[in-house]
């Protein structure tokens, strides 16, 4: 069974066209992956049905807006999967 | 169907929330200015208004699914085909299916239909957020009346 980060970096190899190999835990999905929102809205999909939960995008973009936290918290991949991992735990729950 | 004022649907003829789905109507207008461009002699509805038309289609459902607090606004087009050609006086019925509900945005599976021939079909993706102005909703409100929107002042889940 493929991890979490696994997961995430096959979607955005396959729906963003990047290579699989420069996709890291560390990588940042904006920063360093140059990944615009438009095409976080096709990854931000991908996840929701490969996981069966729904990213809390707006709640995330407001709390980055209000200064509340830093995008590194939840488009670092590592982060992003951590995160994953909770909803899909709440989900469970 | 008013092609220079972007009103492309006449009436909505379904609406499922359950199945969260939409059946619309429109008629092409026998004359239009857009006519005499598109084109001299051989009028055709322009493809990025089928386009609109399947976008409006899905507007109304999305909206109608966030109880009109929530405008949609098209942020992507994909897998766009456009079948047949769509000329003066023909009827339009379109139909769009929710695909995904997601934070901020939705995805629908679109078409329009002459009779039982599709004339063209896409997957559309929407910003969904709230309305810019108290103005726009109400005057999307306005605009439902005219439409035969079902649900005006019925609980959301109905």
């Amino acid at each position: 069974m493929s991890s979490t980060f696994d997961t995430i970096a096959n979607i955005i190899a396959e729906t963003c066209d990047i290579p699989r190999e420069s996709i890291k835990p560390e990588s940042h999905a904006i920063n360093d992956l140059g990944i615009d929102s438009l095409d976080f809205l096709d990854i931000a999909f991908a996840i929701d049905k490969a996981f069966g939960i729904k990213l809390p995008l707006e709640q995330w973009t407001q709390e980055v807006n209000d200064g509340k936290a830093t995008t590194d918290q939840y488009f670092v991949l590592k982060n992003l999967s951590a995160r994953i991992d909770e909803l899909v735990a709440a989900k469970g729950a | 169907m008013r092609l220079e004022y972007f009103q492309l649907i006449d009436r909505i003829v379904e609406l499922d929330l359950t199945g969260r789905t939409i059946r619309t109507e429109a008629t092409v207008p026998k004359t239009s200015t857009i006519f005499e461009g598109h084109f001299p002699g051989y009028p055709l509805m322009p493809g990025v208004l089928l386009i609109e038309c399947m976008a409006q289609t899905s507007g109304w459902l999305i909206v109608a699914l966030n109880r009109f607090e929530r405008m949609p606004f098209l942020a992507a087009v994909k897998e766009a085909k456009l079948r047949t050609f769509v000329t003066p006086g023909q009827v339009l019925s379109g139909t769009a299916q929710l695909k995904h509900d997601g934070s901020g945005y939705a995805m629908t599976q679109a078409r329009l239909e002459i009779g039982d021939k599709t004339v063209c079909e896409a997957t559309l993706t929407f910003s969904v957020t709230p309305f810019p102005n108290p103005e726009m909703a109400q005057q999307m409100r306005e605009t439902a009346k005219t439409i035969d929107f079902p649900l005006l002042g019925a609980p959301a889940n109905g």
